[in-house]
Order: C-alpha cells, then sequence, then structure tokens
C-alpha cells in the first residue's frame, strides 16, 4: 500500500472526493485480485464491476458506525448481486468493520467471509445473499420499517442482471411502486454480460428504464458510468433531488473491468485467476492506481 | 365442535396487535380467507397485503424482522412451503430471522379446490430447515397457543392451520403432547387434527375391549419423543397418523428417533400414501386416503393381533 492510499485510508469515516474514490476504488481492486487469485476462488468479473459504486458508497455517502455494526439508525445495504462479496468484504474490511488481515480467510473453513456474504457471520453485512433476486423484496421490507419506526435510514439495494432475471424482482419493484418507501433506492450494476454469455444472449433487460418507469418508479434521467466516481456522486446527487420514491439508478459498468482482458467476458464471472493471468493482470491494476495516486 | 382453527388465528392475531406493537402481518390476496384481514382492519399501518407473491412476502417481512419487527406471513400452506420455499430457507432460515409463517388452508382443508391447492408435504419440507420450529395445532386453542409461543422466540415458526370447523380435543395449558385418551394397549401419537380422529378411533376400539392411549402431538420440531417413548414402553405399539404424505413427516420424524434410540415395538403410519389427491367433502375426501376413525381404528387393531 503506498504512503497516500495509506493516508486516505487512516481516516476512513470522512467524505472523499471523487479523484480519492476512484484511487481508493483501484487500490481495493488489487486487494480483490490478489485475495481472488490466492484463494484460487471467487467472482473476479461482478467484483470487479461493482468496484467503484461501492466505494463511493461506503467512503462518501452512508451514514454508518463500525464501532456498532447493527446501529438502529444506520444506512442499509443489501448487495443483492452476493456473489461480488469478495468485493462487499474488501470494503468493509477497509471501513474499519473487520480486520483487513482476515480477507486472506475467504472461504476457508471457519471463516466469518463464506463465499457469499452472511450477515450473522460477518459484522457489517446487512443481509445474507447469494440466491439472486432477493434484495429488494428485503430492501422494500427495510424501507418499510423505517417507516413504520418514523426513522429517516436509507436503503441500498445493488443489484446485477442476475438479480433482475429472477421473477422475484419485479414481484418485489411492483410492490415498492406500491407502498412507494422513502429512501428506498435500487442500484443497478449494469455490465450487460451474465454468467453464460452476455445479456442479449442470455436474457436481454432493456429497455431497462423503461421498464422500470412502467412499472411506477422514479428513475434517474440518465444512465451514470459506473467506473466515473465524479457520476457517481451526480447520481448521488440526483438521489437527493426530489421526494419521489422508489428511486432507481442504472450505472453502466464493464464486468471484470480493470484487467483488459477479463473485461466484458462472461468467463471472468467465476474463474480462477491462474498465476499467468495474476502476473499479467496484476501489472494493468497497479498501473492504473498509480496514475489514479497521481491525480490526487 | 370448535371454531375453525383460521378463524381463532385471525382473531388471535388482531388481540395481540394491541399489545404487540412489533407485530406486523402480511398477506398474498387471501387475507379473506386466512383471517389476517382482522388484523388488517384493526391495524392498517401494520398489514401488507403484497398481492399474489409469497415469495416477496416472504422476504419483505424478513426485511421488517432484521429492524426489529416480527412479522406474520399468511397465505396458503401448499403456496409458502413451496413458491417460498428459497425464501424461507435463505432469508429466514439461514439468518434466524423471527417470522412466523402461517400456512393456511393446511392438508386436505381445501378439500373441493383439489390437489393443487392441498399441503400434503409441507411439514416435510418445513422440518428439514435448519432453524425451523414446526406446529401443526389439533385444534383452535392450540392454534392461538401456537401464536402466542411463536411470538416469544427468536427465531422462524411454521405453524400449520386448518381451514375448516374440526372437534376440540381436551384443554390443554401448552402446545406440547397432550394425552387426549389413557389406555395400554396400543399407542396412537396424532399429529393436527388427526387427534380427534383418532379419539374417536379409541372409542371404537374401547368397544372391542382394547385400550388405545392417544397422545396428540402437534410439535413437529423440536421434536419431544418422552411422552411417546413412554407410552409405547407400556404398549409395546405404536400407529402414528398424520394428514400429511408418510414420507419426510410427523411418522418420519417419530420413527427416525426410535430407530436412533433403538426402541423396538410393533409400529405403523396412516397418512396420504405416495400419491396426490383430489376434489371433495372434507371428511369423505379424507376418509378416501386414510384418516378416518375406521381406518386408524383397523391399523391400531391390527397392530395388536
Amino acid at each position: 500500500m503506498s504512503k497516500r492510499i495509506k493516508e486516505l485510508l487512516s481516516q476512513p469515516g470522512r467524505t472523499f472526493n471523487a479523484d480519492e474514490l476512484s484511487a481508493l476504488a483501484a487500490y481495493f481492486r488489487t486487494v480483490m485480485f490478489d485475495t481472488l487469485h490466492d484463494r484460487g476462488t471467487g467472482h473476479w468479473g461482478g467484483a470487479a464491476s461493482s468496484a467503484e459504486l461501492t466505494t463511493a458508497l461506503y467512503f462518501n455517502r452512508l451514514s454508518i458506525d463500525p464501532a456498532n455494526p447493527r446501529w438502529e439508525d444506520r444506512d442499509r445495504v443489501i448487495l443483492s448481486k452476493g456473489h461480488a462479496s469478495m468485493n462487499l468484504y474488501t470494503i468493509l474490511a477497509h471501513r474499519g468493520f473487520f480486520p483487513v488481515e482476515e480477507l486472506s480467510s475467504f472461504r476457508k473453513l471457519d471463516s466469518r467471509l463464506q463465499g457469499h456474504p452472511c450477515m450473522n457471520e460477518l459484522p457489517g453485512v446487512d443481509m445474507s445473499t447469494g440466491a439472486l433476486g432477493h434484495g429488494l423484496s428485503v430492501g422494500l421490507g427495510m424501507a418499510l420499517a423505517a417507516r413504520l419506526s418514523k426513522k429517516s435510514w436509507w436503503t441500498y439495494v445493488i443489484s446485477g442482471e442476475g438479480c433482475l432475471n429472477e421473477g422475484q424482482s419485479w414481484e418485489a419493484i411492483m410492490s415498492a411502486a406500491k407502498y412507494k418507501p422513502e429512501h428506498f433506492v435500487l442500484m443497478i450494476d449494469y455490465n450487460k454480460v451474465q454468467l453464460d454469455g452476455t445479456e442479449d444472449e442470455i436474457m436481454p433487460l432493456g429497455p431497462l428504464a423503461d421498464k422500470l418507469k412502467a412499472f411506477g418508479w422514479n428513475v434517474a434521467p440518465q444512465a451514470y458510468n459506473g467506473h466515473d466516481t465524479k457520476e457517481i456522486l451526480d447520481s448521488f446527487a440526483w438521489m437527493d433531488s426530489d421526494d419521489v420514491w422508489p428511486k432507481a439508478v442504472i450505472y453502466d459498468t464493464i464486468k471484470g473491468k480493470g484487467v483488459s482482458f477479463t473485461e466484458g467476458k462472461n468467463t471472468w464471472h467465476g474463474a480462477v485467476i491462474d498465476d499467468a493471468s495474476y502476473a499479467k493482470g496484476i501489472e494493468e491494476l497497479k498501473s492504473d492506481l498509480s496514475k489514479k495516486e497521481a491525480a490526487l | 365442535m370448535s371454531i375453525a382453527m383460521r378463524d381463532a388465528f385471525g382473531k388471535k392475531l388482531a388481540e395481540l396487535g394491541a399489545t404487540h406493537p412489533e407485530l406486523v402481518v402480511l398477506d398474498a390476496d387471501v387475507s379473506s380467507s386466512t383471517k389476517s384481514a382482522l388484523f388488517g382492519k384493526a391495524f392498517p399501518d401494520r398489514f401488507f397485503n403484497v398481492g399474489v407473491a409469497e415469495a416477496n412476502m416472504v422476504d419483505i417481512a424478513a426485511g421488517m424482522a432484521t429492524a426489529g419487527y416480527h412479522p406474520v406471513v399468511n397465505a396458503f400452506a401448499i403456496f409458502l412451503a413451496l413458491k417460498a420455499t428459497d425464501q424461507i430457507r435463505n432469508t429466514i432460515c439461514y439468518n434466524n430471522l423471527p417470522v412466523i409463517i402461517a400456512g393456511a388452508y393446511g392438508g386436505l382443508s381445501d378439500s373441493f379446490d383439489g390437489a393443487s391447492h392441498q399441503s400434503i408435504t409441507d411439514i416435510a419440507i418445513m422440518r428439514a430447515l435448519p432453524n425451523m420450529q414446526v406446529i401443526v395445532p389439533s385444534d383452535s386453542a392450540q392454534a392461538e397457543k401456537a401464536l402466542e409461543y411463536a411470538l416469544t422466540q427468536k427465531g422462524p415458526v411454521y405453524i400449520r392451520l386448518n381451514r375448516n370447523a374440526m372437534p376440540d380435543l381436551p384443554p390443554s395449558e401448552t402446545i406440547g403432547t397432550v394425552c387426549a385418551v389413557e389406555g395400554s394397549d396400543v399407542t396412537i401419537a396424532a399429529n393436527g387434527i388427526t387427534a380427534s380422529f383418532a379419539m374417536e378411533a379409541a372409542a371404537l376400539l374401547a368397544k372391542e375391549g382394547i385400550t388405545a392411549e392417544v397422545l396428540s402431538v402437534p410439535v413437529v420440531k423440536p421434536f419431544d419423543p418422552a411422552p411417546i417413548i413412554k407410552s409405547v414402553a407400556k404398549t409395546g405399539k405404536l400407529l402414528c397418523t398424520e394428514e400429511h404424505v408418510l414420507a419426510g413427516g410427523f411418522s418420519s420424524a417419530v420413527s427416525e428417533v426410535f430407530m436412533k434410540q433403538g426402541i423396538s415395538c410393533k409400529f405403523d403410519a396412516v397418512g396420504i400414501e405416495d400419491t396426490f389427491t383430489e376434489s371433495g367433502p372434507y371428511e369423505p375426501l379424507l376418509a378416501k386416503y386414510g384418516i378416518s376413525a375406521e381406518n386408524i381404528a383397523n391399523r391400531a387393531r391390527a397392530l395388536c393381533k
């Protein structure tokens, strides 16, 4: 870890700006790539896809307290695409929920870092996920609980195409439009690549924004670049811009982002990062990190 | 004859709403059938009719349960157990969340609607799920007690409810096993509403000089085998009865414990064989698939030969 990144991470609770978030996300990608290579198991493609989204949420926006992970009034995040667990774990560790050294226990026996996130094992995980399509329903329940309790926490659900292939997601989308819970946001990590192939080959979702609008959601007027932290901060500003719920934001992303030969490749959904791929890939990620650090 | 379990359960939900601010109730467009509408009328802010979407309903309840609420989800037992199995397993049970799964129209009790609506595999499914407790009340009073008990629990509880007015059993203070009839020749361990048929069977057998001991056993999980073991020590014969397929349900639970503990006895089980059921009036339908006082008496008599 460079001196500059170390300095940033020494104050994990402050509100970081776009350049800092960008550098942090680039650093987290190197950690994820390292860990997944070391462990020889896990999902790189989807974790790389959501790296900026999760970094911006946890290092710019959320009202959370790592010292009190079950704080009643905290904002909630559900990583409905639970296979991106390495992304969530990397963020939570560096945000102070558990020691960074514990990342190396990922998917080992007795580890708190289960293959997919488990809320009763690991501090900071608001909902266990893994089976796709649950996040929106559970998030709706959390948002309705906020309303019932007269609390104002936000509930964010991060979904990918896989989640939106599941019929349950559309049940939840319909019912959220009925109840219109305040501070309920669907963030779609729209990388257009699934496990078996591209979205077009497997299950076309478009026109996604129009579908969500037709279902009664307040959809952001543009799709944001989910790897551009300035655009992600713009999307946060849009979330705060009116009081019409529920809200959905589509982020255009790239599966396997950051390593040229994994980008947009469905085969890198859950492939093991072999030594040769690691050697090539880590150089690209480090070079990207250097550029982003230099821009600080 | 008691009031139907669903009426008793619905009234109890509405009553408990006043003293349990954490109680929230969800239904999947069958609240006038499950009677959860009574709660909805009394506490509209804490009642959520989410439409015909059982999977969504269960996960919404899970989200509420993470934030201090104690939800009761209502729908037909077959649809909860089969359309929301993933949600009950992966969200409710895996996270050990306090959600009460109220399976209405259990067993064959939605008799006229036919096989598509008859829940004959729910107990097997629910009892296989870690952290889940499974209660099959035998009458309305037990259904109310089961709800009160479930509200004291920190994890999930499945309560299987019956649609129709069925006979009352001898009153009991607990939801545990009740000895409904004392006897020494054969033990009949009856789950759910089959207990009332078992009591009738005991009366038939008594005329022939056979004294059957009838145990009403509503709690399938966690299963307490002690009262059955104690009775079988006396009788040496055990007949289990249930309104469910014989694979994986109550009789299976009993025989697993007996085998593991090395308890030897003459054994038989009355329940639905490996078959789908059909439409018809409730009691004749039950009888066609083996659940009747006469058939229970016949099978108990055979054990005594």
